[in-house]
This record gives C-alpha cells, structure tokens and sequence, in this order.
C-alpha cells in the first residue's frame, strides 16, 4: 500500500491507517535506493493511468496517414480534404460575420438561433414535417461532434450497436468509448469481387436480422457510403427500419454527404420511413454541405425526446460552438434555401461538378488496367489494387496489404490514398485488404498530377 | 458493471426489456426503454441554459453570463478576417488534429518563456473547443469511476458534473471568508482554504484537484504560498493538478499569476488549461489549450481525436498571429495583456461604488472580470423562504431581472448541493462590458437605493 514519492533527494513512504474511520499519517524517510525508486515511478506511472474508458483507443488511421502525407510533393487523394475552394459568398459571409461585435462573443449553447431557424426551413422542406429548431436540433463540432453527443447520450455499457463495414472508422472507438459492444456487418460485393459499381455492395437481409437482439440499441447508418459511396435505397433503408421498430433499436444516421448524389441517385432520410422519426438522429455536416471542412460545425436533428439527450451532453462538454462561423453557415444557407427548386442551388451544382470529377478519376484507374467501383454519391472512390500485382514482401511489418501497399505508393510513387481496412472490424480486414480509397474532390490541377503518375505507373508496368 | 449497482434488480430488468414486449405500430412509434445513458443522470440542469434565456427574455442590463459586450482587440480581428478572406483557401479545410501548428508552436514558445520549462508543440500542447473541452478531456481521459476529485468551492459549475459524467466521485472544500480588516472591504483574498482541512481530503482514491486561479466567481488570485501548499499535497499524494488559468492576464492590484505547474514537481503532473476566449475577450471563437507533460496529453489526445477531432482553423490562424503580436509586446504598455486588466480594474472600481451606494456588499476581486455583491444586509423585495427549494438568490435575481431589469448570476450555482443553502446570499455581477453597458447599471441601481432611502 505503500508509495513512494521522491522529493529533494530524499524518499518519503507515507502510510496510511483506515482503522474506525480515523486516518493516521506516519513519514518515514528512507535513504534513496535505487529499487525502491524505480518502484515509486513504477506506481506514480500508475496513478497517471488513462481512464479505462480510452483504453485501446489511441491510434488513429487519419493521424497517421496525414503526417505523411502532409509533403507537398505528393499528390494527396488520401484524406477526404477539398482543395477546391468553397462558393466565395461563404467566405464572405464569415468575413462579415467576424467584423460584427456581438458575434465574436458567445451565443446560445445548443445553436446559433440563425442557424437552428434556417436548418429547420431546410429540413422541413426536405423531410416533410414540422422540426423545431429549439428543442429538435443541436449544432455540434462536425458530423464528428454529433456522432460524438448521440453516443455518448444514448449509448451505454451492455449496449450493443451494430456497424456496417467498412465504416467511417470513428464509429468503433466512439462506441466502445461509450462502453458499448459494437457488432459488425459487412456489405458484400454481389459480383463476388468483379464490382463496378457502389451499388453492387449489399447486406444480406437474414444475416442482418441476425445481428439484432434485445441489446441492440442502436445500429449506425452511412448514406452515402464512405468509403464505397453507396446511397441506400428505399427498399435497403426499408429493411433496416423494420428491424429498428422490431427491435425498438435507435438509428443514428450519417448523411454527411446528402447533397451529393449522382445522376440516377437520390438520398433517402431514413428519418422519413414509417416509425422511424422517433428513433433517427439524423447527422449533417457544414464541411461536406459547403467545402469549408475546417469549419468544423455540424447538426444533429430528431425527435425532442432524443435530442434533449445530446443537448445535455453538449452542456457538459463544450458547451456552445463558435458564433462567428455559426452566423456566416446561417447566411449562406439562407441564399441556398430561397433556391432550394433552382438547378443553380450549391447543393446541386457541387454534386455536378463532383460528378465530373468521379467520371475523370474512374477513367484514369480505368485506363491504367484498374477496377474502380464507382460510387454513386459521396466524394470517395474504392478501387482493387490487386490486379497491379506490386510485391510488398519486403515490408516486414506485420500490416494488412492495403496498409503496406498504401505507404509503399506514398514512398515510391507519390501519391497517396487511404487503406481500406482502417474501416473495418478485425474479422472482415481480409475481404477488404485488397481496396485503397481515393477522394476526388480535387481541383483539377490536382488531379492532372494524379493523372501524370497513374499513367507513368501503367507504362511502368507494361 | 460497477455502475449498475446503484439500480435495484427490478429497474435492472426493466432496462433490459426483451423485444418481444415492444408493439410495433406503424406511425409514430416510440422507444418503450428509458433511452438516454445512465453517464447523463442528474446532469440536465444548467445555470447558463436557465439564465441565459432569462436575460434574454426580459429586456436587462445583462451583467450575468462572463463575456465581454465590446470587441476584441483591432490585430485579432483583423487577422481572423484575413485568414478567412484571403488568399489560402486551405483555412477553410481541415488543419493538424491536435493543433494548428502555427498556433502551438506560439503557445509552445510564449508559455515556455512564462515557466521556464522546455515546451515541445507537437506534443505538449493541444487545442482544443474553448477551455470548456479542455476540461472534458482532462476528466475523460484521467478521471475512471471509483476515483475522487477534490473541488474547492465556489467553482465553475461545469467541474461538478464533468466528473460525475467520468464516473468519478467530487470531493468539495469551500473557501473560508475571514473578516477583513476594520475598515477594509472584504477582498477575494480573505476567503482562504483551511491546510488541515485540504489534507483531509485527500485520500487513496483522490486522482485530481481542480485548480482555478484567478478563480470565477469569486474572483480570489492564488498566492504563492496558498498554491505551495496545494502543490505539496498533490506532490505527497501523487495527484494530479487540472489548472482552470483562464483569467490568467486578469489580474488587479499589482497582483501576481501564479502557474502552479511552475512550481518544484508540478509539471509532470499538472494540466495547465487557457483560453481565447478570455485572453483576447472573443468567447465566441470557442479557442482554448492545454499544456502538459507528454504523459498525460497523450491520453487528452486520444480523448480529442474520438470526441470533436480538429477545432475550427480559421479562428486557430488569427489566435495564433495573436499571441505571435503579444510575445512581441510582452510587458510593454502598448501589450493587450497589459492594457485590458488596467482597463478592467477601473470598471470594477466604479462598480464597487455602485453597489456600496445602493446597500449591496461588494467582495472585492483581486481577478477576473467578476464581482460577488453581499447580500446579507440587504433588504430586499424578495422575502426570505427557508422551506422554498430554489435558493435566495436565483429567486432574487430572477425578481432583479423582471422588476430592476439588471442582470446577475446567483452564487449557489457554483456551489453544491450541501453548501448552497450556506452561500445563497451572494450575486456575481460581469464588469467585463461596455461605458453604455456599466453607466446603465449604474443608474438603475442609483434608481434602486433612491427608492429604498426616498420619503
């Protein structure tokens, strides 16, 4: 029991008695031995312990991957970072924003009342429903921070919340953070490996059924996909919400990526279905919406009973988002709403421009011999690496392929992208080590490098 | 399952209800299990949420919630308008998960100069959502069930239910008013911790004490003497410090900040935390840090990067070219670290005679931009109702703001549960504001003591 504290060059072992509730203090002091500090450190190293609920939790794929690739010589396709630059009234509306005094001071904590207004006018139109913008909406740090207030309000200990794979991989930690079980699923390529397409990825409807149980508190959905860029149907949506209302399960919904959708696609709000309203948060993102990533706001929007959850974990955790960026995100969604029914709306003209994009990117793996399988939304691609064959055997490390071929390519080739397999469940990583995910919301001088390399490589090759 | 064995076996199986007995109705189906987590449990209320909306509500002069009603500085809004409008679109995008490295690397180098102590960017520092993260993380990441913090008291409301949400256990120690001297107005300096008392809190399971100094509400500056001894506690019990310095450039009276994490053993287990919110008076940038050995931010990191991931760039670029601009003008006249509390101490002296004319009993802050007014002597409108649950002075102010329309923030809020009954005649007012703002509570108080002395 005892400990031992070093404090100018002597050692003090303090004792502690509990007897009858008095507590007794003896100092005894002890020429420094050099076991007798190791052991002191040993137990001060304890005491400075993480708290259990981070264990395991430390490493990070983006932490990772954009050290390394945060060289300017290597054309980054990796993490999902536009450098294209956002619509310029955005800009302006921020520098509007920052030159008004009351709005460089705080504002209301569970959302900027400009903000909050015209999400629920957007939303309204979109969802067909009455949302409230007090009591059924919460601004939050991203999508991040609202993944992060729906775990954390409605996820607990002896949970279960199962997780299609692959994964935005913040989900896993967050629900285990939250001390819950989380419980895999994959989609599955219904051509066996010859996929072209984002829609080709499936779940199995029994082997979803399967996953559901009593614990199952809530199941976590992506639409669009990243990384595949799948946009669920309303028959696949439909599957999921019976099971939800069977099972009296939660849906936490990450539509991120809603506005972008491609020709011959549309986004389905989960949140819409019969029976579902009352049981989705439903997440969304300024960064995807806008281009403006660093912005870092996001909203989280569902029924009151729900979101009252996540605005008390807002209280208790950063209390309010930054008002200046609020204000500006509020403006420019104002310009947006009043052209909700234009072509010319951002929401639609920056899914076309991304279109253009996805089309160059899938012809330029193309024509290097590769498979793409080309996403029907989202600003993510996925692409089989293994036709090129590349031998990785001397990379000892003990990694998935993906990994190894990833870094290798950063090295060798000057490109970068993301290993598929950090967005997997230990049990799948071999279904899917053979994919690297490349982002193309790209400028295009970007990706006239990109197109430079992949062509040198084929010739290489040949 | 430690944290089940509170529920008795019948809510046990209540929460664990089979699917089988859930209807499922189309339409509006609801969840028939309770659904929030248990980690929120009797953390919904909030003192700001409350009175934020009241001052709000009623047409006031809002000396409540601490936050400035004039602007920051010209250099720091000038440099947020140029990184959001110029030529690097890249401020818009995502920066460094742990910190925009332009910023870290100044707040490496400006605190590192401040302590003495060698500070490495990369990984002593991070930034984080306003201090108000950088508390959780320090909770979240250090703080398990089982483990006890102490909390002296009045504290920042949020510390108490940080680390009842970690699971941990707050361990209280008010600060003691002594009378001050004869003649002398009672200074935040009279109120003072009891040593025998603060030993006697620490025990096996004490993992952390909070810190905060210049302390909100009441606005006393830690002397050297007062942190040694907190320090020699933490050093002797092997416990951590978490070091709320927020309102470290708001010091009066030729007084001294002391960072506790400069004193002998207190680095390695100090987290020292500050914002920019208060540092450059624009709470709304929602901009703070932490700074500490690598040992322990490391475990804040893994919490950040699982909880928010980045903090906003823009608003990081100009904090940064902040401090960049103050490192030059450090201790110079011309330095804003110099010139607000010079600024600040003048409001709070006029304060001070405002409410000493009107009856009210200033505690005189040595920091901050907060002042707790006495309301002992007082007579008020408001009648004394020992049986009535909500405390004196939330039900004065909320009379104050209807009848006065003047805003302030009861000091039972920073207390808990068991001192609230003991501190509730006290009142924080926020001098952080405007000529217009101070000179219109002013006159309604002039208004207020007309009325009480007036035929």
């Amino acid at each position: 029991m005892g400990r031992g504290v070093r404090v100018e060059g002597m050692l003090f072992v303090p004792q502690r008695f509990l007897c009858l509730g008095i507590r007794t203090q003896l100092l005894k002091t002890v020429s420094s031995l050099r076991s007798f500090r190791f052991s002191a450190l040993a137990t001060m190293a304890s005491k400075h312990k993480n708290a259990k609920r981070i264990e395991g939790l430390d490493s990070n794929v983006w932490v990772e991957f954009t050290k390394v690739a945060a060289d300017p010589s290597i054309v980054n396709l990796g993490q999902g970072l536009p450098d294209i630059s956002p619509p310029s009234y955005v800009k302006e509306e921020l520098a509007k924003a920052a030159a008004v005094d009351r709005l460089n001071q705080y504002t209301r904590g569970f959302g900027h009342p400009a903000l909050v207004k015209v999400l629920s006018q957007v939303y309204e139109k979109i969802c067909g429903r009455k949302i409230d913008p007090y009591t059924d909406i919460l601004v939050t740090v991203g999508g991040y921070g609202s993944l992060f207030s729906a775990m954390q309000a409605l996820i607990e200990e002896g949970d279960e919340v199962i997780i299609i794979e692959p994964f935005y991989d913040c989900y896993e930690p967050m629900v285990k953070m939250a001390g819950a079980k989380p419980v895999f699923i994959p989609l599955r390529d219904k051509k066996a490996g010859n996929s072209a397409s984002s829609a080709d990825w499936v779940l199995d409807p029994t082997e979803l059924a399967s996953k559901f149980n009593s614990k199952t508190k809530a199941i976590i959905l992506n639409t669009p996909h990243n990384p595949i860029g799948k946009v669920y149907t309303k028959e696949e949506l439909q599957l999921i919400a019976d099971l939800c209302i069977k099972h009296d399960s939660l849906c936490i919904s990450d539509e991120v990526y809603e506005w972008l959708v491609y020709t011959g696609n549309k986004h389905i709000k989960i949140a819409t279905l019969p029976g579902m309203w009352e049981r989705t948060v439903t997440i969304g993102s300024a960064g995807k919406t806008y281009s403006v990533t660093g912005w870092k706001l996001g909203w989280s929007i569902g029924p009151q009973h729900l979101i009252k959850h996540l605005q008390v974990v807002q209280q208790n955790t950063l209390y309010t988002c930054s008002t200046p960026l609020q204000e500006a995100l509020a403006q420019a969604f104002l310009i947006d709403f009043k052209r909700m029914d234009d072509p010319d709306c951002y929401f639609y003209s920056l899914s076309r421009e991304l279109e253009g994009k996805r089309n160059r990117m899938a012809q330029l793996l193309q024509e290097v011999g590769l498979k793409p399988v080309i996403p029907d939304g989202g600003y993510f691609m996925i692409v089989d690496v293994s036709a090129l064959d590349v031998d990785l055997s001397d990379m000892v490390e003990d990694r998935p392929y993906d990994y190894k071929f990833v870094t290798w390519m950063i090295k060798s080739k000057k490109l970068s992208a993301i290993p598929l397999t950090a967005f997997c469940g230990l049990e799948t990583k071999e279904q899917f080590e053979k994919y690297i995910r490349f982002c193309f919301i790209k400028q295009d001088s970007t990706l006239d490098a990109a197109e430079m390399i992949l062509k040198k490589w084929s010739k290489q090759t040949a | 399952m430690l944290r089940r064995a509170g529920l008795s076996l019948g809510q046990f199986l209540w929460r664990r209800k089979s699917s089988a007995e859930f209807s499922c109705s189309i339409g509006e189906a609801k969840m028939s299990r309770p659904v929030q987590a248990q980690r929120l449990e009797g953390l919904d209320k909030n003192v700001w949420v409350e009175f934020v909306k009241l001052a709000a509500t009623y047409p006031t002069v809002n000396l409540g919630q601490g936050f400035p009603d004039f602007s920051p500085p010209d250099f720091v809004k000038e440099a947020f308008v140029k990184a959001v409008s110029g030529e690097n679109a890249m401020l818009h995008q995502y920066t460094r998960v742990f910190g925009h490295p332009a910023l870290v690397t100044i707040l490496a180098r400006f605190f590192g100069k401040l302590l003495g102590q060698d500070i490495d960017p990369l990984t002593n520092v991070m930034v984080t959502v306003g201090a108000y993260e950088a508390l959780f993380c320090c909770f979240q990441a250090l703080v398990d069930s089982g483990d006890e913090v102490i909390i002296i008291e009045p504290y920042f409301d949020c510390y108490e239910p940080m680390v009842k949400m970690a699971g941990g256990t707050p361990v209280f120690i008010p600060l003691r008013p002594k009378t001050p001297a004869p003649g002398k107005l009672m200074s935040s300096g009279d109120w003072q911790l009891d040593p025998a008392e603060l030993a006697s809190k620490f025990t096996r399971r004490t993992k952390a004490i909070v810190l905060n100094s210049p302390n909100n509400p009441l606005g006393k500056v830690f002397s050297k003497k007062e942190m040694e001894i907190i320090a020699d506690l933490c050093v002797k019990h092997d416990v951590l410090c978490f070091s709320d310095e927020v309102y470290e450039w708001l010091v009066y009276d030729g007084k001294k900040h002391i960072r506790i994490a400069s004193l002998p053993g207190m680095w390695d287990r100090t987290i020292t935390i500050g914002s920019a919110g208060k540092t450059f008076s624009a709470t709304g940038w929602k901009v703070g840090w932490m700074f500490g050995p690598d040992h322990l931010v490391k475990h804040l990191r893994t919490v950040h990067q699982n909880c928010v991931y980045h903090c906003p760039t823009a608003a990081q670029e100009a904090v940064a070219q902040g401090f960049q601009r103050e490192f030059e003008h450090y201790g110079k006249p011309e330095s804003y670290f110099v010139q607000l509390p010079q600024e600040l101490q003048q409001k709070r002296d006029r304060l001070v005679q405002s409410l000493l004319a009107v009856g009210m009993k200033p505690i005189i802050p040595e920091g901050t931009y907060f002042l707790i007014a006495d309301l002992s002597d007082f007579k008020a409108e408001v009648p004394n109702l020992p049986d009535c649950e909500e405390p004196y002075d939330s039900r004065f102010i909320k009379w104050m703001i209807k009848n006065k329309g003047l805003a302030a923030i009861p000091v039972s809020a920073f207390y808990s549960t068991a001192q609230k009954r003991n501190f509730d005649h006290l009142i924080r007012f926020c001098f952080v504001k405007e000529e217009a703002t101070l000179k219109a509570a002013e006159d309604i108080l002039q208004q207020w003591k007309l009325k009480k002395t007036g035929p």
